[in-house]
Protein backbone atom coordinates (compact mmCIF):
# COMPACT_ATOMS: atom_id res chain seq x y z
CA UNK A 1 0.00 0.00 0.00
CA UNK A 2 2.51 2.44 1.11
CA UNK A 3 6.36 2.06 -0.36
CA UNK A 4 8.90 4.44 0.06
CA UNK A 5 12.21 3.98 -1.13
CA UNK A 6 15.40 5.66 0.38
CA UNK A 7 13.58 8.72 1.17
CA UNK A 8 14.89 11.83 2.37
CA UNK A 9 13.10 14.89 3.11
CA UNK A 10 15.46 18.31 3.57
CA UNK A 11 13.85 21.70 4.52
CA UNK A 12 14.78 25.22 3.96
CA UNK A 13 17.41 25.86 6.01
CA UNK A 14 19.24 22.10 5.82
CA UNK A 15 17.59 20.28 8.81
CA UNK A 16 17.22 16.70 7.06
CA UNK A 17 13.47 15.47 8.75
CA UNK A 18 14.34 12.34 7.19
CA UNK A 19 17.22 10.34 5.92
CA UNK A 20 17.25 7.78 3.86
CA UNK A 21 14.17 6.10 4.63
CA UNK A 22 12.72 3.09 3.23
CA UNK A 23 9.43 1.50 4.33
CA UNK A 24 7.30 -0.71 3.31
CA UNK A 25 3.13 -1.26 4.65
CA UNK A 26 1.06 -4.11 3.18
CA UNK A 27 -2.46 -3.11 2.38
CA UNK A 28 -4.78 -3.86 4.80
CA UNK A 29 -2.20 -3.20 7.74
CA UNK A 30 -2.23 -1.10 10.46
CA UNK A 31 1.32 0.07 11.38
CA UNK A 32 2.25 3.09 13.99
CA UNK A 33 5.26 5.28 13.80
CA UNK A 34 6.70 6.30 16.59
CA UNK A 35 9.41 8.30 18.09
CA UNK A 36 10.38 11.21 19.75
CA UNK A 37 9.30 14.62 18.53
CA UNK A 38 11.17 15.72 15.70
CA UNK A 39 12.15 12.47 14.72
CA UNK A 40 10.53 13.09 11.18
CA UNK A 41 7.06 10.87 12.17
CA UNK A 42 4.40 13.77 11.02
CA UNK A 43 7.41 14.21 7.81
CA UNK A 44 6.44 10.92 7.09
CA UNK A 45 3.06 11.18 6.85
CA UNK A 46 2.73 14.79 5.20
CA UNK A 47 5.04 13.07 2.23
CA UNK A 48 2.03 10.52 1.75
CA UNK A 49 -0.20 13.30 2.01
CA UNK A 50 1.46 15.61 -0.81
CA UNK A 51 1.54 18.16 2.13
CA UNK A 52 5.40 18.15 1.51
CA UNK A 53 7.52 16.83 -1.53
CA UNK A 54 10.38 14.45 -0.67
CA UNK A 55 14.14 16.26 -1.73
CA UNK A 56 14.82 12.41 -2.75
CA UNK A 57 13.84 9.60 -2.93
CA UNK A 58 10.42 7.40 -4.31
CA UNK A 59 6.83 7.49 -2.40
CA UNK A 60 4.18 5.24 -4.05
CA UNK A 61 0.91 4.77 -2.08
CA UNK A 62 -1.55 2.36 -3.62
CA UNK A 63 0.90 1.90 -6.85
CA UNK A 64 0.92 5.22 -7.54
CA UNK A 65 4.12 7.47 -7.48
CA UNK A 66 3.31 10.59 -5.29
CA UNK A 67 6.27 12.04 -7.36
CA UNK A 68 3.87 12.36 -10.38
CA UNK A 69 1.20 13.53 -9.07
CA UNK A 70 1.15 17.03 -10.58
CA UNK A 71 -0.05 20.21 -8.41
CA UNK A 72 -3.45 20.19 -9.91
CA UNK A 73 -4.48 16.83 -9.24
CA UNK A 74 -3.20 16.39 -5.73
CA UNK A 75 -6.96 17.65 -4.05
CA UNK A 76 -8.18 14.43 -6.56
CA UNK A 77 -5.09 12.23 -5.03
CA UNK A 78 -5.56 13.38 -1.42
CA UNK A 79 -9.79 12.26 -1.73
CA UNK A 80 -8.51 8.84 -1.60
CA UNK A 81 -6.60 8.97 1.22
CA UNK A 82 -8.32 9.31 5.44
CA UNK A 83 -6.43 11.69 7.12
CA UNK A 84 -6.89 12.02 10.96
CA UNK A 85 -5.44 14.78 12.72
CA UNK A 86 -4.52 15.62 15.86
CA UNK A 87 -6.36 19.00 16.57
CA UNK A 88 -9.02 17.33 14.70
CA UNK A 89 -9.20 20.09 12.09
CA UNK A 90 -13.03 20.98 12.49
CA UNK A 91 -15.03 23.28 10.96
CA UNK A 92 -16.93 24.69 14.12
CA UNK A 93 -19.28 26.90 12.13
CA UNK A 94 -21.49 24.25 11.13
CA UNK A 95 -22.56 21.25 12.64
CA UNK A 96 -21.14 17.95 13.52
CA UNK A 97 -22.87 16.18 10.13
CA UNK A 98 -22.00 19.31 8.44
CA UNK A 99 -18.27 18.58 9.28
CA UNK A 100 -18.38 15.12 8.28
CA UNK A 101 -19.77 15.74 5.36
CA UNK A 102 -17.61 17.66 3.88
CA UNK A 103 -15.72 15.30 1.75
CA UNK A 104 -18.37 14.09 0.52
CA UNK A 105 -19.69 17.29 -0.57
CA UNK A 106 -15.75 17.92 -2.59
CA UNK A 107 -16.11 14.79 -4.20
CA UNK A 108 -19.59 15.85 -5.44
CA UNK A 109 -21.49 13.28 -3.86
CA UNK A 110 -25.53 13.43 -4.28
CA UNK A 111 -27.64 15.23 -0.87
CA UNK A 112 -29.09 11.60 -0.36
CA UNK A 113 -26.18 9.48 -0.71
CA UNK A 114 -24.31 12.15 1.11
CA UNK A 115 -26.58 12.47 4.24
CA UNK A 116 -26.91 8.39 4.16
CA UNK A 117 -23.45 8.06 4.78
CA UNK A 118 -22.73 10.97 7.01
CA UNK A 119 -24.72 8.42 9.33
CA UNK A 120 -23.09 5.03 9.03
CA UNK A 121 -20.11 7.01 9.55
CA UNK A 122 -21.30 8.69 12.14
CA UNK A 123 -23.01 5.41 13.84
CA UNK A 124 -19.40 3.73 13.25
CA UNK A 125 -17.97 6.08 15.87
CA UNK A 126 -21.12 6.16 18.01
CA UNK A 127 -21.82 9.78 17.59
CA UNK A 128 -25.11 9.46 15.47
CA UNK A 129 -27.06 11.49 18.19
CA UNK A 130 -25.11 14.59 17.97
CA UNK A 131 -24.82 14.59 14.36
CA UNK A 132 -27.06 18.37 14.82
CA UNK A 133 -24.89 19.32 17.65
CA UNK A 134 -21.29 21.39 16.82
CA UNK A 135 -18.36 20.00 17.27
CA UNK A 136 -18.07 22.96 20.14
CA UNK A 137 -20.32 21.37 22.50
CA UNK A 138 -18.46 17.98 22.29
CA UNK A 139 -15.78 16.99 24.25
CA UNK A 140 -11.95 16.13 23.02
CA UNK A 141 -12.47 12.54 22.72
CA UNK A 142 -16.20 13.27 20.77
CA UNK A 143 -14.32 15.47 18.31
CA UNK A 144 -11.55 13.32 17.55
CA UNK A 145 -14.00 10.56 16.88
CA UNK A 146 -16.45 13.07 14.27
CA UNK A 147 -12.33 13.71 12.73
CA UNK A 148 -12.48 9.62 12.05
CA UNK A 149 -15.50 9.49 11.11
CA UNK A 150 -15.18 12.21 8.23
CA UNK A 151 -11.71 10.62 6.92
CA UNK A 152 -13.85 7.43 6.53
CA UNK A 153 -17.22 9.15 5.12
CA UNK A 154 -15.27 8.53 1.83
CA UNK A 155 -14.52 4.85 2.44
CA UNK A 156 -10.96 4.83 1.78
CA UNK A 157 -8.64 2.58 1.38
CA UNK A 158 -5.55 4.36 3.32
CA UNK A 159 -6.23 6.26 6.66
CA UNK A 160 -3.25 7.89 7.90
CA UNK A 161 -3.26 9.88 11.77
CA UNK A 162 -0.93 11.69 13.27
CA UNK A 163 -0.89 12.39 16.79
CA UNK A 164 -4.82 11.30 16.78
CA UNK A 165 -4.60 10.60 20.59
CA UNK A 166 -1.87 13.49 21.74
CA UNK A 167 -4.76 15.51 23.22
CA UNK A 168 -6.43 12.61 24.58
CA UNK A 169 -6.73 10.43 28.12
CA UNK A 170 -6.02 7.11 28.45
CA UNK A 171 -9.34 5.81 27.95
CA UNK A 172 -10.27 8.02 25.29
CA UNK A 173 -7.40 6.70 23.55
CA UNK A 174 -8.16 3.20 23.82
CA UNK A 175 -11.65 3.66 22.71
CA UNK A 176 -9.85 5.67 19.19
CA UNK A 177 -7.37 2.82 18.65
CA UNK A 178 -10.06 0.78 19.24
CA UNK A 179 -12.12 2.49 16.44
CA UNK A 180 -9.20 2.39 14.01
CA UNK A 181 -8.59 -1.69 14.84
CA UNK A 182 -12.09 -2.08 13.77
CA UNK A 183 -11.61 0.07 10.42
CA UNK A 184 -8.57 -2.39 9.82
CA UNK A 185 -10.62 -5.42 10.23
CA UNK A 186 -12.51 -4.54 7.31
CA UNK A 187 -9.69 -3.71 4.92
CA UNK A 188 -8.66 -0.37 6.02
CA UNK A 189 -4.75 0.19 5.59
CA UNK A 190 -3.88 2.52 8.49
CA UNK A 191 -0.99 4.40 9.10
CA UNK A 192 -0.93 6.24 12.76
CA UNK A 193 2.03 8.30 14.15
CA UNK A 194 2.07 8.10 18.24
CA UNK A 195 4.05 8.49 20.84
CA UNK A 196 2.13 6.75 23.54
CA UNK A 197 3.86 3.33 22.91
CA UNK A 198 2.35 1.89 26.12
CA UNK A 199 -0.95 2.22 24.04
CA UNK A 200 0.39 0.48 20.72
CA UNK A 201 1.83 -2.12 23.03
CA UNK A 202 -1.77 -2.90 23.72
CA UNK A 203 -2.88 -2.98 20.38
CA UNK A 204 0.22 -5.11 19.12
CA UNK A 205 0.41 -3.62 15.72
CA UNK A 206 3.69 -3.35 13.93
CA UNK A 207 5.59 -0.34 14.69
CA UNK A 208 8.51 2.14 12.69
CA UNK A 209 10.57 3.62 14.88
CA UNK A 210 12.19 6.50 13.70
CA UNK A 211 14.75 8.43 15.15
CA UNK A 212 16.39 11.77 13.44
CA UNK A 213 14.96 10.51 10.41
CA UNK A 214 16.21 6.93 10.29
CA UNK A 215 14.43 4.05 11.20
CA UNK A 216 15.62 2.15 14.52
CA UNK A 217 14.20 -1.10 14.11
CA UNK A 218 11.08 -2.57 12.93
CA UNK A 219 9.22 -4.89 15.20
CA UNK A 220 6.14 -6.71 15.57
CA UNK A 221 4.96 -6.83 18.96
CA UNK A 222 2.69 -9.13 20.20
CA UNK A 223 -1.20 -8.53 21.14
CA UNK A 224 -1.41 -7.90 24.50
CA UNK A 225 -5.47 -7.39 24.80
CA UNK A 226 -7.45 -9.21 22.14
CA UNK A 227 -9.13 -6.15 20.40
CA UNK A 228 -11.73 -8.38 19.21
CA UNK A 229 -13.78 -8.68 22.75
CA UNK A 230 -14.31 -4.91 21.50
CA UNK A 231 -18.47 -4.67 20.77
CA UNK A 232 -19.19 -3.65 17.21
CA UNK A 233 -21.71 -0.79 16.74
CA UNK A 234 -25.59 -1.92 16.48
CA UNK A 235 -25.53 -3.42 12.74
CA UNK A 236 -22.09 -4.76 12.33
CA UNK A 237 -19.71 -3.35 10.00
CA UNK A 238 -21.52 -4.74 7.34
CA UNK A 239 -23.68 -1.44 7.53
CA UNK A 240 -20.94 0.63 7.01
CA UNK A 241 -18.96 -1.65 4.28
CA UNK B 1 -48.99 1.29 -18.65
CA UNK B 2 -45.88 -1.85 -19.23
CA UNK B 3 -43.62 0.33 -17.20
CA UNK B 4 -42.05 -2.06 -14.62
CA UNK B 5 -40.64 0.16 -12.26
CA UNK B 6 -38.39 -0.62 -9.35
CA UNK B 7 -39.54 0.22 -5.93
CA UNK B 8 -37.48 2.44 -3.62
CA UNK B 9 -37.05 -0.11 -1.06
CA UNK B 10 -35.37 -2.01 -3.78
CA UNK B 11 -33.75 -0.21 -6.06
CA UNK B 12 -29.87 0.96 -4.43
CA UNK B 13 -30.13 4.26 -3.34
CA UNK B 14 -28.55 6.03 -6.71
CA UNK B 15 -26.96 9.12 -6.67
CA UNK B 16 -28.18 11.77 -9.18
CA UNK B 17 -27.07 12.87 -12.23
CA UNK B 18 -23.28 15.18 -12.30
CA UNK B 19 -25.46 18.12 -13.21
CA UNK B 20 -28.16 17.66 -10.63
CA UNK B 21 -25.49 17.61 -8.19
CA UNK B 22 -23.63 20.45 -9.45
CA UNK B 23 -26.78 22.66 -9.46
CA UNK B 24 -27.45 21.68 -6.20
CA UNK B 25 -24.21 22.30 -4.79
CA UNK B 26 -24.16 25.52 -6.09
CA UNK B 27 -27.79 26.32 -4.90
CA UNK B 28 -25.88 25.61 -1.53
CA UNK B 29 -22.75 27.70 -2.18
CA UNK B 30 -24.71 30.45 -3.08
CA UNK B 31 -27.21 30.19 -0.08
CA UNK B 32 -24.35 30.32 2.39
CA UNK B 33 -22.46 32.51 0.63
CA UNK B 34 -25.78 35.00 1.24
CA UNK B 35 -26.30 33.60 4.62
CA UNK B 36 -23.04 35.07 5.44
CA UNK B 37 -23.70 38.12 3.79
CA UNK B 38 -26.85 38.73 6.06
CA UNK B 39 -25.01 37.59 9.05
CA UNK B 40 -22.75 40.65 8.96
CA UNK B 41 -25.52 43.11 8.03
CA UNK B 42 -23.68 46.40 8.60
CA UNK B 43 -20.52 45.34 7.00
CA UNK B 44 -22.30 44.12 3.77
CA UNK B 45 -24.61 47.03 3.50
CA UNK B 46 -21.85 49.69 3.66
CA UNK B 47 -19.88 48.11 0.62
CA UNK B 48 -23.01 47.42 -0.70
CA UNK B 49 -23.72 50.79 -0.74
CA UNK B 50 -20.44 51.61 -2.10
CA UNK B 51 -20.77 49.77 -5.17
CA UNK B 52 -24.35 51.52 -5.75
CA UNK B 53 -23.37 54.91 -5.25
CA UNK B 54 -19.97 53.92 -7.64
CA UNK B 55 -22.70 52.48 -10.18
CA UNK B 56 -25.04 55.20 -9.61
CA UNK B 57 -23.10 58.07 -10.47
CA UNK B 58 -22.32 57.25 -13.99
CA UNK B 59 -25.27 55.69 -14.48
CA UNK B 60 -27.15 59.28 -13.70
CA UNK B 61 -24.86 61.36 -15.63
CA UNK B 62 -25.52 59.02 -18.69
CA UNK B 63 -28.94 59.76 -18.15
CA UNK B 64 -28.63 63.33 -18.29
CA UNK B 65 -27.01 63.04 -21.43
CA UNK B 66 -29.59 60.94 -22.72
CA UNK B 67 -31.99 63.67 -22.46
CA UNK B 68 -29.73 66.47 -23.71
CA UNK B 69 -29.50 63.91 -26.56
CA UNK B 70 -33.13 63.81 -26.78
CA UNK B 71 -33.85 67.59 -26.87
CA UNK B 72 -31.44 68.73 -29.22
CA UNK B 73 -32.58 66.03 -31.26
CA UNK B 74 -36.34 67.55 -31.32
CA UNK B 75 -34.41 70.72 -32.59
CA UNK B 76 -32.66 69.03 -35.58
CA UNK B 77 -36.03 68.62 -37.09
CA UNK B 78 -37.36 71.73 -36.16
CA UNK B 79 -34.29 73.50 -38.38
CA UNK B 80 -35.52 75.95 -40.79
CA UNK B 81 -33.83 77.45 -43.81
CA UNK B 82 -33.60 80.77 -44.19
CA UNK B 83 -33.67 82.01 -47.99
CA UNK B 84 -32.92 85.15 -48.74
CA UNK B 85 -34.09 86.13 -51.80
CA UNK B 86 -32.19 88.75 -54.62
CA UNK B 87 -33.04 92.32 -53.76
CA UNK B 88 -34.32 93.22 -56.55
CA UNK B 89 -37.28 90.66 -56.82
CA UNK B 90 -41.28 91.74 -56.76
CA UNK B 91 -43.07 90.13 -54.21
CA UNK B 92 -45.34 88.54 -57.00
CA UNK B 93 -41.86 86.45 -58.44
CA UNK B 94 -40.92 85.76 -54.80
CA UNK B 95 -44.68 84.51 -54.28
CA UNK B 96 -43.87 82.28 -57.03
CA UNK B 97 -40.84 81.08 -56.42
CA UNK B 98 -42.66 80.31 -52.68
CA UNK B 99 -44.75 78.36 -54.32
CA UNK B 100 -42.28 76.48 -56.65
CA UNK B 101 -40.08 75.82 -53.73
CA UNK B 102 -43.32 74.28 -51.78
CA UNK B 103 -44.21 71.80 -54.24
CA UNK B 104 -40.94 69.90 -53.28
CA UNK B 105 -41.21 66.72 -51.53
CA UNK B 106 -38.75 67.10 -49.19
CA UNK B 107 -40.08 70.62 -48.15
CA UNK B 108 -42.87 70.73 -45.74
CA UNK B 109 -43.62 74.00 -45.68
CA UNK B 110 -42.60 77.78 -47.52
CA UNK B 111 -43.32 80.58 -45.73
CA UNK B 112 -42.75 84.07 -47.40
CA UNK B 113 -41.97 87.11 -45.17
CA UNK B 114 -42.21 90.34 -47.76
CA UNK B 115 -39.19 92.84 -47.21
CA UNK B 116 -42.32 94.85 -45.93
CA UNK B 117 -43.18 92.80 -43.22
CA UNK B 118 -39.32 92.30 -42.33
CA UNK B 119 -38.66 96.01 -42.15
CA UNK B 120 -41.96 97.33 -39.64
CA UNK B 121 -40.84 93.07 -37.38
CA UNK B 122 -37.13 94.86 -37.71
CA UNK B 123 -38.33 98.41 -37.32
CA UNK B 124 -40.16 97.31 -33.77
CA UNK B 125 -37.74 94.63 -32.38
CA UNK B 126 -34.26 96.29 -33.26
CA UNK B 127 -34.74 99.64 -31.67
CA UNK B 128 -33.33 100.94 -34.77
CA UNK B 129 -36.77 103.05 -35.64
CA UNK B 130 -35.83 106.41 -36.42
CA UNK B 131 -32.76 105.70 -37.93
CA UNK B 132 -34.65 103.19 -40.24
CA UNK B 133 -36.74 105.92 -41.31
CA UNK B 134 -34.49 107.59 -42.54
CA UNK B 135 -33.45 105.19 -45.67
CA UNK B 136 -34.77 105.78 -49.01
CA UNK B 137 -35.12 102.54 -49.78
CA UNK B 138 -35.78 99.28 -47.92
CA UNK B 139 -32.20 96.85 -47.67
CA UNK B 140 -34.01 93.82 -46.56
CA UNK B 141 -34.90 91.45 -49.15
CA UNK B 142 -37.96 89.13 -49.69
CA UNK B 143 -37.39 85.98 -47.24
CA UNK B 144 -38.39 83.07 -47.40
CA UNK B 145 -38.44 80.13 -43.96
CA UNK B 146 -38.38 77.01 -45.88
CA UNK B 147 -39.44 73.83 -43.18
CA UNK B 148 -37.64 70.80 -44.69
CA UNK B 149 -39.85 67.54 -44.26
CA UNK B 150 -39.33 65.63 -41.22
CA UNK B 151 -38.62 62.68 -43.51
CA UNK B 152 -35.53 64.49 -44.68
CA UNK B 153 -32.18 62.61 -43.64
CA UNK B 154 -28.57 64.61 -42.91
CA UNK B 155 -27.79 63.84 -46.48
CA UNK B 156 -31.22 64.91 -48.14
CA UNK B 157 -30.79 68.24 -46.27
CA UNK B 158 -27.60 68.92 -47.78
CA UNK B 159 -28.85 68.64 -51.09
CA UNK B 160 -32.09 70.67 -50.54
CA UNK B 161 -29.48 73.16 -49.00
CA UNK B 162 -27.25 73.45 -52.43
CA UNK B 163 -30.74 73.26 -54.64
CA UNK B 164 -31.89 76.26 -52.58
CA UNK B 165 -28.43 77.46 -52.82
CA UNK B 166 -28.46 77.19 -56.81
CA UNK B 167 -31.50 78.68 -57.63
CA UNK B 168 -31.29 81.68 -59.38
CA UNK B 169 -33.10 83.84 -57.50
CA UNK B 170 -31.33 82.97 -53.91
CA UNK B 171 -28.92 85.18 -51.84
CA UNK B 172 -28.42 83.46 -49.45
CA UNK B 173 -29.34 80.46 -47.66
CA UNK B 174 -28.98 80.56 -43.72
CA UNK B 175 -29.26 77.12 -41.75
CA UNK B 176 -28.06 77.64 -38.00
CA UNK B 177 -27.17 74.01 -37.44
CA UNK B 178 -23.69 75.32 -36.26
CA UNK B 179 -24.55 76.09 -32.68
CA UNK B 180 -26.33 72.78 -32.49
CA UNK B 181 -23.22 70.96 -34.33
CA UNK B 182 -21.35 72.12 -31.52
CA UNK B 183 -24.18 71.50 -28.51
CA UNK B 184 -23.60 68.00 -30.60
CA UNK B 185 -19.70 68.06 -30.08
CA UNK B 186 -20.01 69.00 -26.33
CA UNK B 187 -22.36 66.03 -25.70
CA UNK B 188 -20.23 63.46 -27.33
CA UNK B 189 -16.68 64.76 -25.20
CA UNK B 190 -18.93 64.12 -21.80
CA UNK B 191 -20.42 61.28 -22.92
CA UNK B 192 -16.90 60.23 -23.93
CA UNK B 193 -15.82 61.59 -20.10
CA UNK B 194 -18.61 59.94 -18.28
CA UNK B 195 -17.05 56.72 -20.04
CA UNK B 196 -13.83 57.04 -19.15
CA UNK B 197 -15.28 57.60 -15.46
CA UNK B 198 -17.43 54.85 -15.67
CA UNK B 199 -14.63 52.73 -16.14
CA UNK B 200 -12.30 54.53 -13.46
CA UNK B 201 -15.29 53.84 -11.08
CA UNK B 202 -15.56 50.07 -12.54
CA UNK B 203 -11.75 49.70 -11.51
CA UNK B 204 -12.83 51.12 -7.97
CA UNK B 205 -15.64 48.82 -7.69
CA UNK B 206 -13.59 45.80 -8.81
CA UNK B 207 -10.54 46.96 -5.80
CA UNK B 208 -13.82 47.64 -3.73
CA UNK B 209 -14.90 44.01 -3.68
CA UNK B 210 -11.52 42.37 -4.26
CA UNK B 211 -10.32 43.76 -0.71
CA UNK B 212 -13.93 43.19 0.88
CA UNK B 213 -13.25 39.22 -0.60
CA UNK B 214 -9.63 39.44 0.61
CA UNK B 215 -10.57 39.92 3.62
CA UNK B 216 -13.21 37.11 4.12
CA UNK B 217 -10.58 34.65 2.89
CA UNK B 218 -8.53 35.57 5.47
CA UNK B 219 -10.89 35.55 8.28
CA UNK B 220 -12.31 31.74 6.87
CA UNK B 221 -7.83 30.89 6.64
CA UNK B 222 -8.08 27.97 8.70
CA UNK B 223 -11.81 26.72 6.69
CA UNK B 224 -10.34 27.01 3.59
CA UNK B 225 -6.78 24.71 4.71
CA UNK B 226 -8.93 21.98 6.38
CA UNK B 227 -11.28 21.68 3.21
CA UNK B 228 -7.92 21.92 0.68
CA UNK B 229 -6.47 18.74 3.17
CA UNK B 230 -9.21 16.96 2.45
CA UNK B 231 -9.47 17.01 -0.51
CA UNK B 232 -11.01 20.44 -2.48
CA UNK B 233 -9.98 21.60 -5.21
CA UNK B 234 -8.92 25.28 -5.73
CA UNK B 235 -12.14 25.62 -7.62
CA UNK B 236 -14.12 24.31 -5.12
CA UNK B 237 -12.60 26.41 -2.05
CA UNK B 238 -13.06 29.72 -4.80
CA UNK B 239 -16.96 28.94 -5.28
CA UNK B 240 -18.67 30.67 -2.17
CA UNK B 241 -16.37 33.56 -2.60
CA UNK B 242 -17.01 34.22 -6.02
CA UNK B 243 -21.10 33.97 -5.19
CA UNK B 244 -20.00 36.32 -2.36
CA UNK B 245 -18.83 38.53 -5.28
CA UNK B 246 -21.68 37.96 -7.40
CA UNK B 247 -24.33 39.01 -4.73
CA UNK B 248 -22.23 42.34 -3.77
CA UNK B 249 -22.48 43.10 -7.38
CA UNK B 250 -26.10 42.38 -7.70
CA UNK B 251 -27.58 44.25 -4.24
CA UNK B 252 -24.89 47.05 -5.32
CA UNK B 253 -26.68 47.06 -8.67
CA UNK B 254 -30.33 47.27 -7.87
CA UNK B 255 -29.46 49.30 -5.00
CA UNK B 256 -27.64 51.80 -7.81
CA UNK B 257 -30.75 51.58 -9.63
CA UNK B 258 -32.76 52.30 -6.66
CA UNK B 259 -31.11 55.32 -6.19
CA UNK B 260 -31.29 56.56 -9.69
CA UNK B 261 -35.34 55.74 -9.76
CA UNK B 262 -35.43 58.14 -6.51
CA UNK B 263 -33.62 60.85 -8.30
CA UNK B 264 -35.42 61.22 -11.07
CA UNK B 265 -38.64 60.97 -8.71
CA UNK B 266 -36.81 63.98 -6.77
CA UNK B 267 -36.47 65.62 -10.17
CA UNK B 268 -39.90 64.96 -11.63
CA UNK B 269 -41.86 68.45 -10.26
CA UNK B 270 -38.70 70.37 -11.82
CA UNK B 271 -39.13 69.19 -14.74
CA UNK B 272 -43.02 69.63 -15.32
CA UNK B 273 -42.68 73.12 -14.09
CA UNK B 274 -39.75 73.73 -16.84
CA UNK B 275 -42.00 71.70 -19.23
CA UNK B 276 -44.96 74.11 -18.45
CA UNK B 277 -43.03 77.10 -19.27
CA UNK B 278 -42.37 76.12 -22.72
CA UNK B 279 -45.49 74.47 -23.18
CA UNK B 280 -43.93 71.59 -24.50
CA UNK B 281 -44.47 68.19 -23.80
CA UNK B 282 -41.31 67.67 -22.78
CA UNK B 283 -40.60 64.63 -20.55
CA UNK B 284 -37.68 62.87 -18.85
CA UNK B 285 -36.30 59.94 -20.19
CA UNK B 286 -35.96 57.50 -17.21
CA UNK B 287 -34.31 53.84 -17.38
CA UNK B 288 -35.41 51.25 -19.68
CA UNK B 289 -35.28 47.78 -19.27
CA UNK B 290 -32.56 47.67 -21.61
CA UNK B 291 -31.08 50.04 -19.34
CA UNK B 292 -31.58 48.86 -15.65
CA UNK B 293 -30.52 45.10 -17.05
CA UNK B 294 -27.10 46.50 -18.17
CA UNK B 295 -26.74 48.26 -14.71
CA UNK B 296 -27.44 44.65 -13.19
CA UNK B 297 -24.96 42.96 -15.32
CA UNK B 298 -22.11 45.18 -15.49
CA UNK B 299 -22.51 45.39 -11.42
CA UNK B 300 -22.25 41.05 -11.54
CA UNK B 301 -19.57 41.06 -13.85
CA UNK B 302 -17.23 43.37 -11.54
CA UNK B 303 -18.48 41.56 -8.47
CA UNK B 304 -17.36 38.41 -10.08
CA UNK B 305 -14.29 39.61 -11.45
CA UNK B 306 -13.04 41.47 -7.98
CA UNK B 307 -13.77 38.01 -6.30
CA UNK B 308 -11.83 36.24 -9.13
CA UNK B 309 -8.59 38.26 -8.12
CA UNK B 310 -8.59 38.14 -4.68
CA UNK B 311 -9.64 34.40 -4.73
CA UNK B 312 -6.99 33.54 -7.56
CA UNK B 313 -4.08 35.74 -5.62
CA UNK B 314 -4.73 34.39 -2.20
CA UNK B 315 -6.05 31.28 -2.48
CA UNK B 316 -2.80 29.54 -3.67
CA UNK B 317 -1.20 31.15 -0.75
CA UNK B 318 -2.95 29.17 1.80
CA UNK B 319 -2.03 25.58 1.04
CA UNK B 320 -2.20 22.89 4.76
CA UNK B 321 1.27 22.53 6.26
Amino acid sequence: MIQLDNVTKQFPGGHEALSGLTVSIDKGEMVFVTGHSGAGKSTLLKLIALIERPTSGQVLVDGQNTGQVRRRKIPKYRRQIGMVFQDHKLLYDRPVADNVALPLIIAGVGHREASRRVRAALDQVGLLRKEKQNPQTLSAGEQQRVGIARAIVTRPKLLIADEPTGNLDPDLSLEVMRIFRRFNEVGVTLLIASHDIALIDKLGCRRIELEDGRLQQPGHDEFVEDYTEVPLPQGGLDQWR
Amino acid sequence: MAVTRHSDAVAPVRSAGPVTIWLSRHTATAAASFGRLVRQPFASLMIILVIAVTLALPAAMNLVIKNFAAISGSWDDALDFSVFLDTGLTVSEAEGIARLIGQRADVADVQLITADAALVEFKQQSGFGDALDHLSQNPLPHTLVVRPSPANTAQSMILLREELTSLPETDIVQVDTEWVQRFHAILEIMQRAILIGAGLLGLAIIVVIGNTIRLEIQNRRDEIEVTKLIGASNAFVRRPFLWSGFWFGLFGSLLALGLVQYGLYLLQPTVARLAGLYQSGLTVLTLDLRDSLSIIGIGVVLGLVGSWFAAARHMRAIEPK
